[in-house]
């Protein structure tokens, strides 16, 4: 018999050890997210999955669960909160869906319709980012980068590469590559890295292939991110099937 | 000490030595690249090359770390790279002029090296030398006292390329500035006398005093000290950690340098008594970039110590009492003075503040128990293990025990330290430091509270107003508007960029700082600034995100006229300024005539 907790009045069964995120996740529930994967340890940095827990707030994902925790998700007011902190990634980098490869499987773009986002509300920033065309497989478009590391932690952990990291502080952090020229062909990248399938916006693109699936057809055109709970996975081995 | 202004070296061999002096430790990388940019004037890749090879580090990690931090630099910067501090207090004292001064005089632009490579200059967050500002750093080293007189002979060594050793003593001259003293400057010991009191009485007996005493940490959260050191004494480990925290990087603040220039022993023994008390073998001061120039001094002192038998092994001839202490030197982070974050930096990591739970005093420097106080914390420790912590609980107020540095600065005669037993009332810190006609005191630095005149009868202490040590005072000539907006940039220039609200949000609401300052503000404004502190508060990832607003917030609450004469609209007025954007083609073609510019549309109101 398993511990629950309760989201948004739902009993969510949990493992010890599990963050809410995590139970969530498994339990099919649905808490908007964006850094977070569950094949990696929970980062919490993009904070778009922040709840409220007895009434503080919390990243869902990197709060462990506690048998008998009352957790908000799906309220107007963290709606809200949440619906500022998509905009802000929006206008940080240079967003230009109806012209993104990305558009359609990209989780900012799907999470930022399903809260209601409307408008990108604040001032942009208009950074200068040039894009990476150097490796022959793969297209680096630092434009769409939304800074939640999954890349880093995928090339690190999983691949052992440290391909990317961080680099920069505040406004100006900016992912970089692992080469003296600072252009991934020098890197030991390859496409089939994990890091190569992580990224949930359009960042890291297979070259070769635009648009092959059409807009439409696309793993959040028929159905909203909400309603996709498992949509991690699900862009995973649509991404695969497209190798 | 700082040799750059000389011919480069080699830099290969700068970090072939640097390494060397490091152990080839790679949790030192942050001392490694720091030692680099000192005797290179910049880290070039040829340096990193090394680095990457005799550390297997991985080349992307080294420059993530080199770029967190403030003054490393990837490119080449002036062979003088003067940076003058920006706190409000250095610009009340007339900096901003000097720094235009100095650029008129060198033929330099701010923030660019000049084409010669002869000279950077740019500005860097609070100095912590408020009381003797305005005040620059060059190569790193502080020069204090800034006149007009001053920067134009400062000008005229750097054209002669005079090396920094041959410069004119008393510009580096830094005081201790003390104007009061009470029961922790005002008593003197001799090196040791509290380590033996606490050696008398035994580790579980002194963690007992310490708790009996409610010393709270002095870093401004108040965390009872004595419950840290028996948290990390009962924490399941292999090995105990303590970090004295001197990395005071909040603006108005600079008790831990006059505490680590004039009673480092004090602090040092602090450090002792808690490494007794913990368990702990291995001791860090974590010393900001800025007091890089206090470093000799403080390796002497540890080097007089260890020689007395008050570090090292067998402690005071206490068999398996074995503890040392290293200087690890920060490189221009403010937020490295939240304790996970410095903790980061001591292990050669970007400044970046940990997921939490677990803490440090369980899982602290390589996820093993550690204690982070702040140095002036540690020095009013050994005034309990040498009067006992009934003693030291009669000090102060119920919920604030002792005393505490009050660093003032600002519109005063005497600007300096002033310590006063906890519950002090503010009048009576501006009567002491011969305040006139004060408008408001920023009590504890940006992340603090603004304090106008009607309630100077409030008092330092946890109970009432915590802080710190920082006391800006504000005369009634200044405008509270760019006191507040000089901090707000602050924040956004020291947000270490984990979390998207702290990232963005900072730079957004010094955005909207500015749009109010160049005229363009309208009560949406006013709006949206109360949102983002909302939303900052509730959604950031630490405390700096969560105080980044306060400044704003505080001064809006209580200083409206302030803000309500930079209202162009009643309604709303876009962020967007035509004449505004067109600014960089007009410098482009050299142009600044009317027909180069467009009427705004707040000169029409429609």
């Amino acid at each position: 018999m398993s511990d629950t907790f309760t989201l948004d009045g739902r009993p969510i069964a949990f493992a010890p050890g599990q963050t809410i995120l995590q139970a969530a996740v498994a339990a099919g529930a649905y808490i908007p997210h964006l850094c977070f994967h569950p094949d990696f340890k929970p980062h919490g940095s993009c904070k778009v999955c922040t709840v409220k827990v007895g009434g503080r707030h919390s990243a869902s994902c990197t709060t462990q669960a506690v048998a008998g925790a009352v957790v908000e998700s799906d309220t107007p007011e963290i709606n809200a909160e949440r619906r500022a902190l998509v905009q802000m990634l929006f206008v940080e980098g240079n967003h230009f869906c109806p012209s993104c490869e990305k558009s359609g499987d990209c989780k900012l773009q799907a999470t930022a319709y399903d809260l209601g986002v409307m408008s990108p509300h604040f001032d942009h920033f208009f950074p200068d980012r040039p894009l990476d065309a150097s490796h022959p497989a793969v297209l680096l478009d630092f434009n769409r980068c939304i800074l939640c590391s999954l890349c880093v932690r995928a090339s690190r952990d999983v691949d052992r590469k440290n391909v990317f990291a961080l680099s920069g502080r505040g406004i100006r952090t900016r992912l970089i590559v692992n080469s003296r020229t600072g252009r991934l062909a020098d890197t030991d990248f390859a496409a089939t890295d994990k890091a190569a399938h992580v990224c949930p916006v359009g960042v890291i693109l297979p070259k070769g292939r635009g648009f092959d699936t059409p807009i439409g057809r696309r793993v959040f055109d028929a159905r909203p991110i909400s309603a996709r709970a498992d949509a991690t996975a699900e862009i995973a081995s649509s991404d695969a099937a497209r190798e | 000490m700082c040799p750059a202004e000389r011919l480069a070296p080699d830099p290969a061999q700068a970090a072939a030595t640097a390494m060397a002096r490091h152990r080839h430790d790679p949790l030192e990388l942050l001392q490694v690249l720091r030692e680099v940019q000192e005797d290179c004037g910049w880290i070039p890749p040829e340096a990193i090359d090394c680095i990457q090879a005799r550390l297997t580090l991985p080349r992307s990690k080294i420059l993530g770390v080199a770029t967190f931090y403030s003054f490393l630099h990837l490119k080449p910067c002036g062979r003088y790279r003067i940076l003058f501090s920006d706190n409000i207090t250095d610009r009340m004292l007339g900096s901003p002029a000097l720094l235009e001064r100095l650029c008129r005089n060198l033929w330099a632009e701010r923030g660019k090296v000049t084409e010669d490579g002869l000279v950077s200059v740019d500005t860097t967050s609070c100095t912590g030398l408020c009381d003797q500002g305005p005040a620059l750093l060059v190569n790193g080293r502080p020069i204090t006292r800034l006149t007009e007189r001053r920067v134009d002979e400062l000008c005229d060594l750097v054209r002669n390329e005079v090396p920094l050793d041959a410069w004119p003593a008393d510009f580096f001259r830094v005081e201790d500035d003390i104007h009061r003293r009470d029961a922790l400057l005002g008593t003197s010991w001799a090196p040791g006398a509290a380590l033996a009191a606490a050696l008398a009485r035994g580790p579980e007996a002194l963690v007992e005093e310490m708790k009996a005493s409610r010393l709270r940490g002095r870093g401004g959260a108040g965390f009872p000290a004595g419950l840290k050191w028996q948290a990390c004494r009962d924490a399941p480990g292999k090995a105990r950690y303590l970090v004295c925290n001197a990395d005071e990087g909040e603006p108005g603040n600079f008790k831990d340098r006059v505490l680590l220039s004039t009673a480092a022993d004090a602090v040092i023994e602090g450090m002792t008594l808690a490494a007794f008390a913990t368990g702990a073998w291995r001791g860090f001061i974590y010393l900001r970039g800025e007091y890089r120039f206090l470093l000799g001094h403080l390796e002497s002192v540890l080097a007089r110590r260890r020689g007395a038998g008050l570090l090292g092994e067998s402690i005071l001839g206490r068999e398996g009492f074995d503890f040392d202490v290293r200087i690890h030197v920060g490189a221009g982070a403010y937020v490295c003075g939240e304790e996970s974050a410095l903790i980061e930096s001591l292990e050669g990591k970007r400044g970046t503040p940990r997921n939490r739970p677990p803490y440090p005093v369980t899982h602290g420097y390589l996820g093993e128990p550690t204690v982070v106080n702040n140095a002036e914390t540690l020095a009013a420790s050994c005034l309990v293990a040498l009067k006992g912590g009934a003693w030291y609980a009669g000090l102060g107020t119920a919920e604030s025990t002792g005393t505490k540095l009050v660093c003032v600065s600002g519109d005063c005669e005497k600007p300096g330290i002033y310590e006063y037993p906890f519950g002090v009332e503010i009048r009576q810190v501006l009567a002491d430091c011969g305040a006139r006609l004060t408008q408001a005191v920023q009590v504890s630095g940006p992340s603090g509270a603004c304090v106008p005149a009607a309630e100077f009868g409030r008092r330092l202490a946890f109970e009432d107003l915590p802080t710190a040590g920082a006391l800006m005072v504000f005369n009634e000539r200044r405008d509270l508007f760019e006191v507040a907006r000089n901090f707000v940039h602050f924040f956004a220039h020291e947000s270490c960029g984990f979390c998207t609200p702290c990232r963005v949000g900072t730079s957004l609401l010094a955005n909207m700082m500015d749009k109010l300052a160049n005229g363009h503000g309208s009560p949406y404004d006013f709006a949206e600034i109360e949102r983002m502190n909302l939303l900052l508060q509730s959604m950031s990832h630490c405390g700096l995100g969560h105080s980044a607003c306060n400044p704003v917030l505080g001064t809006i609450a209580k200083f409206r006229p302030a803000y309500q004469r930079r209202l162009a609209h009643e309604e709303f007025e876009p962020a967007f300024d035509l004449d505004r954007a067109l600014a960089a083609a007009r410098q482009m073609t050299g142009r600044d005539d009317p027909a180069a510019h467009v009427p705004t549309e707040n000169e029409e109101p429609a």
